[in-house]
């Protein structure tokens, strides 16, 4: 009968709620008559509701932003709003600030890259990317302050001047963007990118899981219904090659950040395995001190170690990868908060939670510069 | 580690509430996860030392409203995609974070650790009795898999006698979703 429950069977006595598709309408409610199963009709039609819900998404879109400046950085936002932002920080900071289109999603949409670049040519470069996870708001959130941070910051505070002297920065605000409109209007709980999985009704891989770093081990999944699904091979995912890509021919990245939330973590490699890292001293006091600058601004609390003592195993991840790139400085952060709100931090909390864990990555920023390698 | 029973965690912890910043308790607990058979709760010893604040006039305050709707409650989506909780609907957030507590503690292992993620759907549940009572579809985010696993909860409370949930169950999900 192809039912489909919304509220499935628990125990008797208990209500069920069922879509029933159109052929079955019949052949149901008989069998509920004869067997005496009262039943009442709450929606006629779902698709009426369906095609009504479209019809609103499309007329209730909002304004694009103006301007960086009238943006409301304490506001989540949409995909074609934050497109839009970056092409007016760009527009406002040609001197300063460029947008590369580094590869195309599974459902075609861009992937950009803001560069930051006070000049040389292929200087030393810091990456921080936020997003690879759509469902994680605050970061892509984050993101957006930290473009503009960048932009308002350059030329009088010392450190990212500094900073800014001898690298560049490139920053990935939206690093999943179909998980990301998947978020705004099917599932807010949307992780994983878009791809079709063949064999499979279940759609996406994990992103974090499909680096070429201990690919396919334990603390990944191979069931394409996972929410840690690696996916059918390394790189098999255009968001994730994008950025292997990128680094490879970049060839002079020397810290790479990748951001996450929720649970107020500071991570360094390894996740895929308990071997500690040939540099796993020094990162843990770098990671001491990035946490000590951040925690000085609203006091929150963050934890940090390697992932695989820190949080959990994990597979196939981003900085693993990184790391044995010969890219040294590898990190992950988890921002807030460590589970009362979760994913759906209030927006009030997108600011403090940007402005705290830019101190962070001063920290590491700054570490790069003075210890070049 | 304790042979062929299973393994017993010694835990000092201080509790804070929430809605009071400086008030905080002491507490000592035991927690043993059974060797074998995973689909025993854990069991929990804990005793506390001081008391937490008196919440004797918001739970009025709360019953009695409820008590007083003419339609039974309906909300979804709390907190919405933006983390926002209109202020009416906070101490049903508060509810169900109590309530999950007790389906979180009966199905957690040494291997899970779970969060209140959202709260899907909710439905107030008239009753001729004192009693008020909630039928609560809540989504659940286990940290180790990182699925959202929805599920369904049927919650009583009174002010006097506290909270109770009387019946769960784990929901099926989309695969397209």
């Amino acid at each position: 009968l192809q039912l489909d429950f919304w509220l499935a069977p628990r125990s008797p006595g208990q209500p069920v709620d069922v879509r029933v598709p159109f052929p079955s309408l019949q052949p149901l409610k008989a069998h509920l008559e004869a067997n005496g199963i009262s039943y009442s009709i709450m929606i006629e039609d779902v698709q009426t509701l369906v095609d009504d819900e479209q019809m609103e998404m499309l007329r209730s879109r909002r304004w694009l932003p103006f301007s960086t400046t009238t943006f409301d950085y304490t506001s989540y936002h949409s995909l074609d709003e934050i497109y839009a932002f970056m092409d007016l920080l760009v527009a406002e900071n040609p001197n300063l600030v460029s947008k590369l289109e580094i590869g195309q999603t599974t459902e075609n949409r861009p992937i950009y890259v803001l560069k930051f670049s006070k000049g040389g040519t292929n200087r030393p470069a810091i990456w921080i990317d936020t997003g690879i996870h759509s469902r994680e708001w605050v970061t892509q959130a984050s993101g957006v302050w930290f473009a503009k941070k960048i932009v308002l910051d350059h030329e009088n505070d010392e450190g990212l001047a500094s900073i800014l002297d001898k690298m560049d920065i490139f920053l990935e605000i939206v690093t999943n963007p179909d998980g990301f409109a998947f978020t705004q209007t099917k599932n807010r709980m949307w992780r994983k990118t878009r791809s079709k999985q063949s064999g499979s009704v279940c759609v996406g891989v994990d992103p974090n899981r499909n680096w070429d770093a201990g690919f396919g081990g334990s603390g990944a999944s191979k069931n394409p219904c996972s929410e840690t699904y690696h996916g059918p091979y390394a790189n098999s995912e255009p968001e994730v090659k994008a950025i292997v890509d990128f680094v490879k021919n970049h060839g002079n990245i020397k810290a790479f950040i990748s951001i996450h939330s929720y649970s107020q973590l500071l991570l360094y490699p390894y996740g895929y395995t308990r071997t500690p890292v040939p540099d796993q001293k020094e990162l843990h006091e770098i990671s001491e001190k990035a946490v000590a600058a951040l925690s000085s601004l609203y006091g929150t609390k963050y934890k940090y170690g390697s992932i695989i003592t820190t949080i959990y195993q994990a597979s196939g991840g981003t900085i693993d990868w990184t790391y044995n790139q010969g890219i040294k400085y590898s990190f992950t952060f988890e921002l807030r908060d460590t589970g009362r709100y979760g994913f759906l931090l209030p927006a009030k909390m997108i600011v403090p939670t940007a402005e705290e864990t830019w101190l962070a990555l001063k920290v590491i920023m700054e570490h790069a510069r003075d210890h070049p390698y | 580690d304790i042979d062929d029973v299973g393994r017993k965690y010694h835990l000092e912890l201080v509790l804070e509430d929430v809605l009071d910043k400086d008030g905080t308790v002491n507490c000592t607990a035991e927690v043993l996860y059974h060797l074998g058979n995973k689909n025993i709760a854990p069991d929990v010893h804990f005793t506390t030392e001081g008391e937490l604040k008196n919440t004797d006039e918001a739970d009025n305050v709360f019953y009695n409203r409820i008590k007083s709707l003419e339609k039974e409650l309906v909300a979804e989506n709390i907190p919405d995609s933006h983390g926002n909780v209109p202020p009416e609907m906070e101490p049903i957030r508060l509810l169900a974070w109590a309530a999950a507590g007790y389906v979180i503690w009966q199905n957690s292992t040494e291997n899970t650790k779970f969060q209140l993620a959202q709260i899907k759907h909710v439905k107030q549940v008239k009753r001729s009795d004192e009693y008020l009572e909630f039928d609560y579809t809540i989504l659940l985010h286990e940290m180790v898999s990182q699925e959202i696993i929805p599920w369904q909860m049927t919650v009583l409370w009174h002010p006097q006698h506290g909270v109770q949930v009387t019946q769960d169950s784990p929901q099926p999900k989309h695969p397209s979703e």
